[in-house]
């Protein structure tokens, strides 16, 4: 992984890079949240942005999801175009990363089990049955095996949360992006959220891409921490690096703000 | 004034005559409305203008102008271009495709009121757009605005005597032409407004309930 603008570039490792940003720029009017950013996360790394909010955090996740587009420059997952490309070939590169929003974004009208079920029935065209199967593992797997028929209104915060989780993964992605998913919970729910979340990636090889202000989480399951200042990075590092003994003075700021 | 009951009682062949005519422009009416206002609504929402245009242009046009003009366009204006309905059918139509573009704009607001969130996590989910339609965006927008459109079908209900301008034979056209021919016109008159209540307001305690059940 390495970050152009960073001031130091550590880590160019040979593999392929599972995520890759070149060069782009994303503006939202006047303001411009992401400047002429270069970065690329190999696969299965953990990836931790951190930054003060507008930095550009956050975008870059929704650029990955095609939730917005750059404005210019090339993103690509897994040696396939995200941007630029037809919509048909965005639509089969998107289907490698999954995303949890801050906000769950939970299909109020489905049970917990058919909101994981429905995008594996109809997109990757399992059985119901082979869907209905790996869902209940999912949702054993987050500690909510026991409430497989229960609609989203009927779960607390940190229990929508996990089962939003269960039903990214049910898409087998390569790539998790996680959108400050602690930020909405109230703050004795985190802990469950976080634990699922920990087990996860010690437990799998997937590739997570994390938005966060927990910095003992980011700690503890991040390959590299990335700190953003006005849509640039301005400093990368392993977590250890970045936390006890960072670089720039604006990240001491942030952290010693934040901490 | 005399009240003659023996006017009912002559009343009411032609009546129920009436009562299902009615009936059947209410129902057959509703589902037009309720069908083609949801296309409307799609419309708007299209991802290119050249659909989004002409949907908006067509809807404003029919939601600004009179029933009662596109009644008789329909029935006396349309035969000269060879196309011709017999008046119920050509009255049902009008008024289901002049209350779709009230229906559209019902649907419009319950499905720009489904947090944007719920459309993205269709995208992280690469739903196909049907689907996200289907199973996640109108599930969620139709639950809200029941109570909305179930108002609508009242209110269609109230304009169904104007179809009696193209002598389709409802409840109205049925008492004229009773009233016509005994010259007594208290009697059919009032049971056809009667009728109306009897209908509407079981009509809008259905509303009323649904909207219990559905909005919360």
């Amino acid at each position: 992984m390495s970050a152009d603008t960073a001031p130091e570039t550590t880590d160019t490792t040979s593999a392929k890079p599972l995520i890759r940003f070149e060069n782009v720029t994303k503006r939202f009017g006047e303001n411009t949240v992401l400047d002429n950013l270069c970065f690329s996360v190999q696969p299965g790394k953990h990836v931790t942005l951190i930054g003060p909010s507008g930095s550009g955090k956050t975008t870059i996740l929704r650029l990955l999801m095609t939730l917005a587009s750059p404005d210019e420059g090339t993103i690509e997952v897994n040696g396939r175009h995200l941007y630029p490309a037809q919509e048909k070939e965005r639509r089969e590169a998107r289907k490698q990363i999954g995303m949890v929003f801050q906000q769950f974004n939970l299909f109020p009208n489905m049970t917990a089990l058919r909101n994981i079920t429905e995008a594996p029935v109809r997109v990757l065209g399992l059985s119901r049955d082979e869907a209905e199967a790996r869902a209940k593992e999912l949702l054993e797997m987050v500690g909510l095996g026991d409430r497989c028929d229960a609609k989203p209104t009927q779960l607390s915060g940190g229990q929508q949360q996990r089962v939003a989780i269960a039903r990214a993964l049910a898409m087998r992605p390569q790539v998790l992006l996680l959108d400050e998913v602690t930020s909405a919970l109230d703050p004795e729910l985190v802990a469950g959220v976080l634990d699922v979340l920990r087990d996860i990636a010690h437990s799998t090889d997937i590739t997570m891409l994390c938005v966060t202000h927990e910095m003992n989480f980011a700690r503890d399951i991040s390959d590299e921490v990335l700190m953003f200042d006005a849509g640039r990075v301005i400093e990368s590092g392993s977590p250890e690096k970045i936390f006890s003994d960072p670089e720039q003075e604006r990240t001491r700021e942030f952290l010693s703000a934040v901490l | 004034m005399n009240w003659d009951w023996s006017a009912i009682a002559d009343f009411m062949p032609r009546f129920w005559d009436g009562v299902l005519i009615t009936l059947q422009i209410l129902v057959l009416g509703s589902l037009i409305s309720f069908t083609l206002g949801l296309v409307w609504a799609i419309g708007f929402r299209a991802p290119t203008r050249f659909i989004r245009w002409p949907v908006h242009a067509v809807t404003e046009f029919i939601r600004t102008t009179p029933l009662l003009v596109q009644l008789f366009f329909l029935y006396f204006v349309l035969p000269e271009w060879g196309v011709q309905f017999s008046a119920l059918t050509t009255g049902t139509i009008a008024i289901g495709l002049h209350y779709s573009t009230y229906t559209a704009q019902v649907y419009r607001a319950g499905i720009d009121a489904v947090p944007v969130g719920q459309w993205e996590a269709a995208t992280a989910l690469s739903l196909p757009a049907h689907r996200t339609w289907i199973a996640v965006i109108l599930p969620q927008a139709i639950r809200r605005i029941t109570p909305a459109l179930g108002n609508y079908v009242i209110a269609m209900l109230k304009d169904t005597p104007l179809l009696a301008a193209i002598g389709v034979l409802e409840m109205l056209q049925q008492a004229r032409l009773e009233s016509a021919q005994t010259f007594q016109y208290t009697e059919p008159l009032t049971l056809i407004g009667i009728a109306f209540i009897l209908i509407a307001y079981p009509a809008s305690l259905l509303v009323r309930a649904l909207e219990r059940r559905l909005v919360r």
